[in-house]
């Protein structure tokens, strides 16, 4: 399901670069390229999911991943998608486990997950009761339509001023 | 809850913790047996109490998809059903394994019966109109993240995972009930009149869920559960507030004779389970 962010091309160079950069290393490098299956700009790591990486005793490698909504759908597919990008640029066995403690926060999203948010057209997460900033016009005169939306992360606001409806990553 | 992959995606791989290694040998006396000592058995049973909680009561909201007053509605039932059930698979998943006799989450979810469900009868009772589903929403909403916030230090440390993520997911919750039972309350004398008769209606299940049992009181001593009565206060001050913006009158306290989370439940429970059942019933084992 993620082949298509892994092509071959690409499979044969992160071959290369693990013989110079290491494991670690080039594990990160492809998870920074696993998309979330809901909002796929943003990678696994751009969402902050991935706690921990580790090569074990037995030669695995472990990766912790943190659920964002404890029913969220898509947590099943982003641990398959961990496992499988990791297992394809060849630096399985993989073990992907989910660590619940301490519980994933909207804080979490890097900086730059955050830009990538507003430019797709999803208003970054802000605490409750502070001023939602349309994403396409950067208007702060919206309002609260919907406090759920299409995704358990989502809820739906309306600019004003520009009149577009728009979703809005819930702060968590 | 899928029947599908369900075992696999467990949260295993969380080293386990206390209590489903230790006392392994008392599978089978989780009945209604002496609570008394802190063994698995007993640990299973108060977890069931919370998972089957959260999955009734999911089960109920669902029932609102396609139905809602608005779009915006159905959506947030739905939205919140989902938490609801995420909370319950984490919870059956670590039941399961403090059972330890290899059956699944989805074994404990399809394949009780009625009196095996250790649910509080608020959460079972059925939606009637949209009024009566979010006066059941607020007074459980309040009540499990009073319970969530206490559990989140619990020495059960899977207990503890749990209630730390869903503690910001029920506070969510709450506000989304809270504001439509304001504005029910607070509305057309109509919309009053139903939201003040749902609060007569419900109030009564309300007393359960601060009655402390053995069980209860085992998990307390133990530093794995917050004290029920500890949580009254807050959660009563709570509902106070909203019920005052609301306009709704707090109704007397009555006599209340059920015991859900002792496997006594009302007439309700059962059909609820029909229908969330009927799939593994009929077709022992099924998977897609």
């Amino acid at each position: 399901m993620d082949a298509a962010h892994l092509s071959g091309r690409a499979l044969v160079s992160t071959g290369a670069v693990l013989l110079e950069r290491g494991r670690i290393e080039t594990a990160w490098a492809v998870l920074a390229r696993v998309e979330d299956p809901e909002i796929p700009v943003l990678s696994v790591l751009d969402l902050g999911l991935i706690r921990a990486l580790e090569e074990t005793g037995a030669g695995a490698l472990r990766v912790a991943v943190s659920p964002t909504y404890t029913g969220c759908p898509a947590t099943e597919v982003i641990r398959a998608r961990v496992d499988a990008a990791l297992t394809r640029a060849g630096l399985g066995p993989v073990e992907v486990y989910t660590v619940l403690a301490p519980a994933w926060s909207t804080d979490w999203i890097t900086a730059e997950g955050r830009s990538k948010l507003t430019a797709y057209g999803i208003a970054p997460p802000t605490p409750h009761g502070s001023v939602v900033i349309c994403p396409r016009c950067r208007s702060s005169d919206t309002e609260l339509l919907s406090a759920f939306g299409s995704t358990p992360c989502k809820a739906l606001h309306r600019c004003r001023a520009c009149l577009e409806p728009f979703e809005c990553f819930k702060c968590l | 809850m899928s029947t599908s992959a369900a075992g696999r995606t467990s949260t295993a791989g969380r080293t386990s913790t206390a209590g489903s290694t230790s006392t392994a040998g008392s599978t089978s006396t989780a009945g209604n047996t002496s609570t008394a000592g802190n063994t698995s058995a007993a640990r299973l049973r108060y977890v069931l109490r919370i998972a089957d909680l959260s999955l009734v009561l999911g089960q109920r909201l669902g029932e609102w998809v396609g139905h809602a007053p608005a779009l915006e509605e159905d959506l947030g039932l739905a939205n919140i059903a989902l938490d609801l059930l995420g909370q319950a698979r984490l919870l059956l998943a670590y039941g399961a394994e403090l059972e330890g006799r290899g059956r699944s989450e989805d074994d404990l979810a399809f394949l009780r019966a009625p009196d095996e469900y250790l649910n509080p009868t608020l959460v079972e009772q059925p939606n009637g109109d949209f009024a009566q589903t979010i006066v059941r929403q607020v007074l459980i909403d309040a009540f499990q993240l009073a319970l969530f916030e206490g559990l989140a230090t619990s020495r059960d440390e899977r207990l503890a995972g749990v209630a730390g993520k869903a503690v910001k997911e029920t506070r969510y919750h709450l506000r989304y009930s809270a504001d439509w039972l304001i504005r029910l309350g607070d509305g057309t004398e109509e919309s009053h009149t139903r939201a003040q008769a749902a609060l007569e209606r419900l109030w009564p299940h309300t007393r359960e869920l601060f009655e402390e049992d053995a069980l209860d009181s085992d998990m307390a001593a133990a530093g794995i559960a917050p004290r029920l009565a500890d949580l009254r206060a807050g959660w009563s001050a709570e509902i106070g507030r909203i019920l005052a913006e609301a306009t709704l009158q707090r109704p007397a306290e009555r006599y209340h004779r059920w015991a859900g989370k002792r496997g006594e439940h009302g007439e309700h429970l059962g059909y609820l389970l029909a229908e969330m059942q009927w799939m593994q019933r009929t077709y022992p084992g099924a998977r897609w």
